[in-house]
């Protein structure tokens, strides 16, 4: 009998089940090393080397890399794990977390200090809420600048 | 006996933590939020137990993937802040209380809920935080504590009914162990908040309260809440909320004693990514 996943129909969301800890292992066990001071170091000295020492996937590598959190979670990784690559950069759970949704820290802190995302549109996969797909990325990124998204975001709209 | 006189229910957000240790809880954006604790803090020292069971979470640092237990409960003598990767907070070494942690750990196995016993391990803000907010920043923190963690990172974290059973069981534990200890127990973690993905920043006040509502009023209803309307209104990490039924799981009313008392409660958003909820309830 297949599993249950009632949770995969929550937009912009991926919850870290059995399959994605399995998916991610390496990944978070590469994160967790950057709990000793010295393994900080050694990273931030020359990422990729250090990054060559883990059986992590070339994607996975990539993705890291370019510091890309949702292709990280896409690939396996927890927020949580992923954090540890954060505090090696300096950067605070806001920073991370905001990093995620396209927005500008400004817009992002912007919107936690107006009471943060609404739940409105966002509770299923299908509504109009900002987290949905067809809205993204958010903040300024989505309009100005990024004919692409807007476009396309009006087109999903019309639909 | 040793009594469970109160519980303590607190989100346990970083970056409190953070703002604490570099003297930045004077600014505006935090003093809101501390000064929803300044009755708490005073509430502590009138009321400093022999002993805390703090329930919270391990967020990825005594617990890596090699293990992941859904229960554990620490027994050591002390536990050290955690480096959690900005080095570990200059918060005082907890203590812990090794005896009554063993009966707990015996007792509660005894009636079927198997926890993983741990002798060694570091606290992370979890734990910490929690007890900076109700303690401030004291050179030691008042009374031993019993670090208690779930798993509430890899999913399936436990069901809010296991956890409201799990806290009857932990309060039968307290209750047979002989010395007459006054025992505080926490429930802490959320509220609505939601660290990842394009859905990041969520936060659902209006649920949120209507859970603070129904865990003072019928925590027993509340327990049957499923994973799902959690994560969905409450975001994918606002499901760190089942672990505050434990702590109401161990309180008088839940075993027909008289309902709590309400000493405070107090509700702020935000705190970084996070929607702050906070009680104190006192058996009667």
């Amino acid at each position: 009998m297949p599993l249950e996943k009632l949770y995969l129909d929550v937009p912009g969301t991926t919850i870290f089940d059995a399959e994605q800890s399995r998916r991610g292992y390496h990944l978070n066990q590469f994160c967790m090393s950057l709990m000793k001071a010295a393994n900080r170091e050694r990273f931030k000295a020359n990422e990729r080397a250090y990054l060559d020492e883990w059986p992590m996937s070339e994607a996975q590598k990539q993705a890291v890399l370019a510091r890309d959190l949702n292709r990280c979670i896409g690939l396996g990784g927890n927020i949580y794990f992923l954090a540890k690559i954060g505090a090696t950069d300096g950067k605070s759970f806001q920073q991370m977390a905001g990093s995620m949704t396209g927005m500008t820290e400004e817009e992002y802190r912007n919107m936690m200090l107006a009471g943060g995302r609404s739940i409105n549109g966002n509770r299923f996969l299908g509504e109009d809420g900002d987290a949905q797909p067809h809205r993204q990325p958010q903040g300024a990124a989505g309009e100005v600048g990024q004919p692409q998204g807007a476009a396309d975001r009006n087109k999903a709209k019309a639909i | 006996m040793a009594r469970i006189t109160a519980s303590v229910f607190t989100s346990h957000v970083p970056a409190i933590g953070a703002a604490l240790d570099l003297g930045k809880d004077k600014e505006p954006y935090w003093q809101p939020l501390f000064k929803g604790y300044e009755y708490s803090k005073q509430w502590m020292k009138d009321n400093t137990p022999d002993v805390i069971f703090l329930v919270y979470n391990d967020h990825a640092t005594a617990f890596s993937l090699e293990m992941i237990p859904t229960f554990a409960i620490g027994c050591a003598d002390s536990f050290q802040p955690a480096d959690e990767g900005y080095g570990a907070r200059p918060v005082p070494v907890v203590k812990g209380h090794p005896e009554l942690a063993s009966h707990i750990a015996q007792s509660v196995i005894q009636q079927d809920f198997d926890l993983t016993i741990v002798n060694k391990m570091d606290v992370d803000h979890g734990l910490t935080v929690p007890l900076s907010l109700m303690c401030g920043q004291p050179q030691a923190w008042p009374c031993p504590v019993i670090p208690f963690a779930v798993n509430v990172v890899q999913y399936p974290v436990p069901s809010g009914r296991r956890c409201y059973n799990l806290g009857k069981a932990i309060r039968n534990a307290i209750e047979s162990y002989d010395e007459p200890l006054n025992v505080h127990i926490w429930g802490t973690g959320g509220m609505s908040h939601q660290l990842q993905g394009p859905r990041a920043g969520l936060i659902n006040a209006e649920w949120d309260n209507k859970f603070l509502d129904r865990l003072i009023a019928e925590p027993d209803a509340l327990a049957n809440v499923p994973h799902i309307e959690y994560v969905r209104e409450a975001g994918s990490e606002g499901i760190e909320l089942v672990m505050w039924l434990i702590a109401r799981g161990a309180m008088s009313d839940s075993f027909d004693g008289p309902a709590p008392k309400v000493k405070h409660r107090f509700f702020h958003v935000p705190a970084s990514n996070t929607a702050v909820g906070h009680l104190i309830l006192e058996n009667q």
